[in-house]
């Protein structure tokens, strides 16, 4: 077994890991989820859009709840201080997703215009709002959170919902939204038939420049005009998991330090932009697979363009520097990092196979023809 | 310092959410594993109207899948937003659970559960079975994972305190996994849930067969439900989880509080039909007992003894004592990690450190703890003797109207006689919420009866709680209610509504038609 160090550095790349793989198939049904309403104007195009999307969300929604879950196991401090921080923007969340198994349930079982169009509605916003707060969360961390440990090692969260709605925050919701909506834009480009097919293109193409723009504008925001965190005393990365041992410097621009250090990382933020810019022109030319690859391919360098950013930080504190969470003081023990990395290695390949096979099975496109073929509930 | 209205409104909503939640899963666990029955004969015989019946039936399983799958997504988050201290202190083991469930059962459960319903044109006959199997699966292996977590809240082996990271922290992994209580719990709420399945199918095609509609699917779905569930509801009772309640202190404080046994008989101890216990005055008014009954059920033997209250407080008690040493030491032990004698003191008292804790509630230094608030800590051991007592019986009592019911339905059905018994029909359909009473009650008895302790022995449920303003557990409360209600009532309204029109309406299966 691996020594402390590496397993708790292997568990921030399994959280990437997970991270990249909801982006890359929830992210999709999510992007779609917030565009179908548009892109669909009756109600058999609508149900073209959706029923691209809906032998497979709810596989793909796993990769978010496993996060959850990865999060509670590998990093329990981490787990317990932002749920419990964000207390509100995550019931606000949890009513988004919970929209959305339901939507996709009741939606078609009744022959009605305004039922069907209120879970429509249902369904857009279980799209769109998750994709925009989990963008906001994560500029909330390069901004900080108020929290802090009170005598009790409980953690003590100091703001407020609506102190997460700062500008630099909604601005990476705008990023994540339009991510989304770029890489959802590009699967129905891909996977319904016309008309649906080139209206998806068109909001992808636009999706994806504002995504390029915003990204520009965050990472110079972070350059000049945020506070960045540095561990300043000396890290101890064996030691047990003790959140309060260590000393924290803020500084503007630290948050590009890693990429000082190390030049060749800034080939993840190139890539995000080089592979939107793709995913833009392969959609004009009407290569939908390719523009797909390439939207995820964007998607998976934001996300470790923000790691690699914030590592080895994973939730920093505004209000207590000092007590922010990082990779080597928030971990589990090395015992149950041990443990669960046997079994993501034994069974995350497994559950690759078989959703690689799902999807084999359901491959093909959804034409409006198709959706008048499929008369039947399901 | 523990602002206890946020505890009790985090208490709350817990119970509303998971009691809510606890609606949909045991009907998704029972559903499934009939649909790969009733799979399983078509992929036998060929028959069309077996896929179906399948097919209708799995329709409904899907509107009820997605609220299992909705109000689960709650359950998730709420330890990190509502116990957040609950989390840290214990997210060392019992996180890696909830982990493996997702990675082992809930992704089997979801990826297969689209294809359940879009593959039937697209997989051969025997790849959609396997699809479906897949499903249940998926769905029975994510109740195993959660029990496992669930019971290691009621016996947590396996683990111990580290004083460094003033956490729990897992010692053998195996021990978790293997727990005892995890076994009995699974068995027995594995199969209250497929209990909860065949009761739906037999009670609304009891229904049909009283209207004379859908009589070919209901016949058939009657008799697979008759017999998959005659088989589950004997193993409900004789595999009740109450094989689990010696293991531990807590759990026999909780068979104790469950039998209102306040003094420890001589074995083998009576058991107490009936009787109205009174908390105030720890005693049981008008009690009618069978001798030796309890004895046999509790410890299967005649002369162990099942201990009272009484003396199970005046263990709790010494542990509180014991318990305070700890908590003494160990404050020693972080200022002086070297300090010898503290080491000692508490390696020796380090298993109380949980009953140490109890006393915060009420002070917040545990040595300055007067015996006043030492005696009422140890009785604050004590779970809620008439809730448990009552939610018990009522709930055996369903297990064993159940069985009758099955059995009943199995003669019936075998004798091909189901359309001439009306009177049976009648109370099939009136036995529908029959078994999502029995086990809400069951999560009543296990979950309120572990109290005060979110973590038996080692952490008290208080102090669990997230240190968040009120108001916001208030304002999440008031949402989780209207929400879910306006979800229920739109979940019911479907669903009678698809029932009503029935596999004939929707055009699953022509009416009237007896090919088979």
């Amino acid at each position: 077994m691996p020594d402390y160090e590496t397993l708790r550095l292997i568990w921030w790349l399994i959280l990437g890991a997970l991270l990249i793989g909801f982006a890359l198939t929830d992210g999709f049904d999510l992007g779609v989820g917030a565009i179908f309403r548009f892109i669909g104007r009756t109600d058999e195009e609508r149900r073209a859009l959706l029923a691209s999307i809906e032998p497979v969300w709810e596989g793909n929604q796993v990769w978010f709840i496993l996060g959850g879950g990865a999060v509670f196991a590998a990093w329990p401090v981490l787990y317990a201080a932002s749920f419990s921080g964000l207390y509100l923007a995550m019931f606000v969340l949890l009513v988004a997703l919970i929209l959305r198994p339901v939507g996709f349930a009741f939606r078609d079982k009744i022959e009605d215009r305004r039922w069907r169009n209120a879970w429509d509605w249902a369904l857009t916003l279980g799209g769109a709002v998750p994709a925009l707060l989990f963008g906001v969360a994560f500029g909330n961390l390069f901004l900080g959170l108020p929290f802090h440990f009170d005598a009790l090692q409980r953690p003590v969260f100091t703001g407020s919902f609506f102190g997460l709605l700062r500008p630099f925050g909604l601005l990476v919701g705008l990023v994540s939204l339009a991510m989304l909506v770029m890489h959802g834009a590009a699967y129905a480009a891909l996977k319904v038939g016309e008309p649906m097919s080139r209206r998806a293109a068109a909001v992808g193409r636009r999706a994806a420049l504002v995504f390029i723009v915003g990204f520009l504008v965050a990472g110079a925001w972070v350059a000049n005009a945020i506070d960045g965190h540095r561990i300043s005393s000396a890290v101890d990365t064996l030691a047990a998991a003790n959140p309060l041992a260590k000393h924290v410097a803020v500084a503007p621009g630290a948050w590009l330090g890693n990429y000082r250090a190390h030049g060749v990382l800034w080939l993840a933020p190139l890539a995000a932009v080089i592979a939107a810019a793709l995913a833009a022109a392969l959609l004009r030319t009407g290569r939908a697979g390719l523009a797909f690859v390439a939207s995820g391919a964007a998607a998976a360098a934001t996300i470790l363009t923000a790691g690699i950013a914030l590592f080895p930080f994973l939730m920093p504190s505004s209000s207590h520097p000092d007590q922010g969470l990082t990779v080597w003081d928030a971990s589990s023990s090395a015992r149950t990092l041990g443990i669960m990395l046997i079994a993501v290695l034994v069974f995350l390949p497994i559950v690759l196979a078989y959703t690689a096979w799902v999807f084999r099975v359901l491959r093909g496109r959804i034409t409006l023809e198709s959706v008048r073929r499929h008369t039947g509930l399901y | 310092m523990i602002d206890l209205p946020v505890v009790a409104l985090s208490r709350l909503q817990f119970a509303l959410t998971a009691l809510y939640h606890f609606l949909f899963v045991p009907l998704t666990l029972g559903l499934s594993m009939n649909l790969v029955v009733m799979e399983a004969v078509y992929v036998m015989t060929g028959r069309e109207i077996w896929k179906r019946m399948t097919q209708f039936w799995g329709m409904l399983f899907g509107i009820n899948f997605a609220m299992g799958v909705a109000t689960g997504i709650t359950m998730e988050f709420q330890f990190g937003t509502n116990w957040a201290y609950y989390s840290h202190y214990v997210g060392d083991i019992f996180g890696a659970p909830l982990a493996l469930e997702g990675l082992t059962a809930f992704f089997l459960e979801s990826t297969f559960v689209g294809l359940f319903f879009f593959g039937w044109e697209r997989l051969p006959r025997v790849g959609h079975l396997i699809v479906t199997a897949l499903v249940a699966l998926g769905s029975s292996l994510s109740a195993l994972w959660i029990l496992i977590a669930n019971a290691w809240m009621q016996h947590p082996v396996g683990a111990q305190f580290n004083e460094q990271t003033m956490r729990m922290e897992l010692t053998s992994f195996s021990q978790v996994l293997l727990n005892p209580v995890a076994q009995a719990k699974f068995v027995h709420t594995a199969a209250a849930g497929y209990v909860v399945g065949s009761v739906f199918v037999l009670a609304v095609s009891a229904w049909y067969l009283l209207r004379g509609r859908n009589v070919e699917v209901a016949r058939r779905s009657m008799a697979v439900a008759a017999s998959f569930g005659l088989a589950c509801s004997l193993s409900v009772v004789v595999l009740g989880d109450e094989s689990g309640y010696l293991a531990s202190e807590n759990q026999k404080m909780k068979i104790a509080a469950i039998e209102a046994e306040w003094h420890t008989e001589r074995p083998p101890a009576a058991f107490t039909v009936f009787g109205i216990p009174d908390d105030r005055t720890h005693t049981t008014h008008d009690e009618l007992k069978v001798p030796w009954l309890l004895g046999l059920i509790a410890t299967r033997s005649v002369d162990e003894p099942v201990l009272g209250i009484f003396d199970l407080v005046a263990r709790a008690r010494a542990r509180i004592r014991s318990g305070i040493e700890a908590h003494a030491a160990l404050a020693v032990l972080r200022a002086h990690p070297e300090d010898a004698a503290a080491r000692a003191l508490f390696e020796e008292h380090r298993a109380d450190l949980g009953y140490g804790l109890l006393l915060l509630r009420c002070v917040g230094d545990p040595s300055h703890a007067t015996p006043g608030q030492i005696e009422e800590a140890a009785w604050s051991t004590v779970p809620d003797v008439a809730v448990l007592f009552w939610c018990f019986r009522v709930m055996v009592g369903i297990g064993l109207l159940l069985i009758l019911l099955f059995a009943t339905a199995f003669y019936l059905s075998a004798r091909h006689q189901l359309q001439q018994h009306r009177w049976f029909l009648r109370a099939a359909f009136l036995a529908l919420p029959l078994p999502w009473l029995a086990a809400e009650l069951g999560w009543i008895v296990a979950e309120y009866g572990r109290q005060p302790w979110a973590i038996d022995g080692v952490l008290p449920t208080f102090l669990g709680a997230s240190p968040v303003p009120a108001t916001s557990v208030v304002l999440s409360l008031c949402g989780f209610v209207i929400f879910y209600s306006a979800l229920a009532v739109v979940d019911v309204y479907l669903l009678t509504r698809m029932i009503r029109r029935g596999p004939e309406g929707l055009g699953y299966w022509p009416e009237g038609d007896a090919r088979a």
